[in-house]
Order: structure tokens, then sequence, then C-alpha cells
């Protein structure tokens, strides 16, 4: 239920997710954040069971936090995809976490880029993607519209463009997404007014 | 003396209550270099004695002082070794109580870890005990500012300003008779100052005064720990130096010389 969708621009990775807590017909809660700041200059965006996202994520944050403090280094994104994806493929077959996700990244010498991570440790880089139902709905957007160093503002409109697609045909009304950028600067919330 | 039946196995006391091997790991700690730790009222500085290195060594690779997490970090006075060991277990253990607590470990609660650790090395069998001192800084999550020491019998205790390695003595002594001194005469704007240059005074009394032989850590609340550049701490020291200098033209101004007869 949960729709995260993530795009690589010219120089920055921008990820959105939606807020809602929902089980069956009750929403719990409307102000979730589903996108955790890994380092300074990482964003890992979570779907699919509450619980396992948060345990498995976290996890996964305090462990390159260890890193960084053992050898005063950051891992590179593809560093931290490949980590990601065995401790999930490991998983899969002792006790399965049940969560997507979606791994935005800066590094100064590769510059931007977004990997597609699954419960089931699959491990794919992509310049856009989404996870969730959301994937069904706007991967179709995201193909027509997208293009290759794309600026940040036109990316902010492209995923507008997207949740808009998404308020029409899906029928779970998914009214707030989190916008979370990832650029050279570091990770920082987009908010509109 | 007997003392020799008495230090094979270090979990077997003297007859007269000592543990030997945890003496002569004390003795081990003081061969190390020299490590000293004072806390102002809003900052902690650690001030440790540069290795003398080797030519074709690489500087950046010999570490006394490691950061345990982004608001606690150790200085150490031993065996280098053991010091790996040890910090590398703080560092899984802060990382690990973030994870079970969603909170920054405090000050204390790291130091009593760390000082648990080389206590079970004393009280077990064939281990040996870790050969190093610490000195540890941090801020807890309210602000306050802490320092604590261990050592390897495994005790801990917090201090004002201490030091601990070679000739350490001596400094204890000296920051004994002035830290009262000068942390009341120092401004909150100038107690990051004033802390550093008590510091670097206090290490200037065993160690020469240049800047290839200090290091200096500066652990600030929120900010996180900040290390001195050489040309700063060299600022520092000629401070000290002039201060001195100044002090000795006042001294023998001010009166005379005792004459031979006067010492009996």
């Amino acid at each position: 239920m949960d729709s995260v969708i993530a795009l690589v621009g010219k120089d920055f990775v921008l990820s959105a997710a939606d807020t809602a807590n929902a089980r069956s017909v009750i929403v719990m809660k409307d102000d979730v954040d589903k996108i955790l700041e890994l380092d300074s200059h990482k964003t890992l965006a979570m779907g699919g069971e509450p619980g396992d996202f948060v345990q498995f994520t976290e996890y996964i944050q305090k462990n390159l936090h260890l890193y960084e403090f053992q050898t005063g280094l950051q891992l590179s994104t593809h560093a931290v995809a490949n980590f990601i994806r065995g401790e999930l493929a490991r998983l899969i077959r002792e006790a399965p976490v049940l969560t997507n996700l979606l791994l935005g990244g800066y590094d100064s010498v590769s510059g931007p880029s977004l990997y597609y991570i699954d419960y089931l440790g699959t491990l794919e880089k992509l310049d856009y993607t989404a996870q969730g139902y959301a994937s069904f709905f706007i991967l179709g957007t995201l193909d027509r519209y997208y293009q290759k160093d794309i600026t940040l503002d036109e990316g902010i409109e492209l995923m507008k463009r997207c949740i808009h697609q998404l308020s029409k045909r899906f029928v779970i009304n998914q009214k707030n997404f989190i916008f979370k950028v990832v650029d050279k600067d570091g990770v920082r919330q987009i908010n509109f007014e | 003396m007997s003392q020799s039946r008495y230090d094979r196995a270090i979990t077997v006391f003297s007859p007269d209550g000592h543990l030997f091997q945890v003496e002569y790991a004390l003795e081990a700690v003081r061969k190390g270099t020299t490590a000293v730790g004072v806390r102002g009222k809003n900052v902690i500085v650690l001030a440790v004695e540069k290795k003398s290195i080797a030519k074709l060594q690489e500087a950046r690779t010999v570490r006394k002082m490691c950061l345990l997490d982004k608001h606690i970090c150790l200085a150490f006075a031993g065996l280098t070794a053991d010091a790996r060991v040890l910090v590398n277990r703080a560092r899984v253990e802060c990382q690990s109580y973030r994870l079970t607590v969603e909170d920054a470990p405090s000050v204390d609660y790291i130091t009593r870890y760390i000082a648990n650790l080389q206590q079970r090395y004393t009280q077990s069998g064939g281990v040996r005990p870790f050969g190093i001192s610490t000195l540890i800084i941090g801020f807890d999550t309210d602000g306050t500012p802490r320092l604590f020491q261990t050592d390897p019998s495994g005790t801990f205790s917090e201090w004002k300003a201490n030091a601990i390695g070679r000739n350490s003595k001596t400094i204890v002594e000296f920051l004994e008779k002035n830290y009262s001194k000068v942390m009341s005469e120092s401004s909150d704007e100038d107690d990051e100052k004033t802390s550093v240059k008590f510091a670097i005074r206090a290490l200037l009394e065993v160690v020469e005064g240049s800047h290839n032989n200090i290091e200096i850590a500066v652990m600030l609340p929120e900010k996180g720990l900040k290390m001195l550049e050489s040309s700063t701490i060299q600022q520092y020291i000629d401070e000290i130096e002039e201060e001195k200098a100044a002090a000795e033209e006042a001294r023998r101004a001010s009166g005379p010389v005792p004459t031979a007869s006067s010492r009996g």
C-alpha cells in the first residue's frame, strides 16, 4: 500500500513517499516519514510491513554509522546497496523482512545513483522507479516524461504529475507525500506551502 | 620475593592482597605517551603528547584520540593494540545502544561499559588485563560536559581534569594547583580558549613546546569534536611561552636573589 517513487536528475536523487500507515480500512497515522537519512548523503525510501521496514532500515543505518566511526570514511552508494541486498538475501531464507526499498545517494566521485532493492534481495541500478502499488500506475508516466539530466524543478514537476495520476486512478486516496532530495550538499526535505 | 609465584595467572591474589598482573599493566600505562583532559564550563579538551614517528611513517595513521560516537571521544595511554580492541568494542556498543534505545548513550554509560570490560579481563582464566588507561570525554544529552578515567583494574571515576601516561603525576599536581583559579577567572566566551590553554600549559610541564609534539581535540556541545590545526596550537604555545617569560621578568624585578649565606 505504500507508494514510493524516486528518480535520478542531473546532480541529485529525488525521492517521494506517501505518509499514511493504514491497516485494512483504517488510517492509523497520516504523517509517517518513510524516507530515512542513512547518512549525510544517502536516503532510503521504504515500503512494506511497517514494523519490518523500520527495524531493518535502522539496523542498516547503525551499521553504516559504525563503519564510519571505525574507518573515518563513508561507504559509497554502490557498496551500501550491495550490503543491504546481501542482508535481505540472507534473511529471506532465515527470517524474511517484508520491506521494499529505494536507495538514493550522492557520491563525490560518481555523482547521483538510485538502486531498487526488494524483500527477496533483488538489486537493480535504475534512473527512475517506484515501489508498491504506485508502480502499476506511474511507471508509464515516468517512461513518457523522464529525461536524463532532468533539473530539480523539472523533477519535482514530474513527481507531482505522477502523484496526480495516482489520485486519479488508484482506489486508495493518498493525500500527502514527503519529498526528499540528495545532492552534493546532503539530504534535505522539500516543503511545499 | 615470593611475588613471582603469584603473578602467573591473574585470577590468583597474592598473600598480601595484590593482583600483580593488574599492577604490571599499570606500569605499561606509565610508559605510554601522556594524555591530559580538562573539563571547562561548556567544553572539554583532550591534549596528547604526539609520539615521535619514524621518518617514513604516515603520520595520520598513528591516532591517539578515537571518536567513539558523535559526542564521545577517547584518549588512552599504554598499549596501542589493546586500545584498538577496546575502542572497537565501545564503538559497536554505542551504535547498539542507539539501535535499541534510540537515544545517544551517556558518557557515564560508555565509561561503565569499557570499565566493566577491563575488569572482566582481570577475573578470567588465561587472559591478561588490557594495558591501557583511558580518558573519556563527551556531552550527555542534557548538555552536561563530562570527563571520565578508567584504568586496567576496571575502576572508573569522573574528573574535572586529569592526566595519564608518562609523567602524569607532575601534570596532575599542576592541574590540582591551578584548576580552580583558572576556571573561576574564565568567562563564558573565553571558556574554550581558557580550557585549551590550560590543557596545553599542563602538558608543557613534561613535553617540549612545539606544535609537532602536541595534538589537541576540543569537544563542543552540538558541533561534536574539533581537532585543532597545528598553526593554532603553535599560537597557543607562543602565547604561553610569552606569559611565562613575562612572569619570570616580574619575579626577577620584584625581589633580590637570595645570597649564598641564606642557604645555611
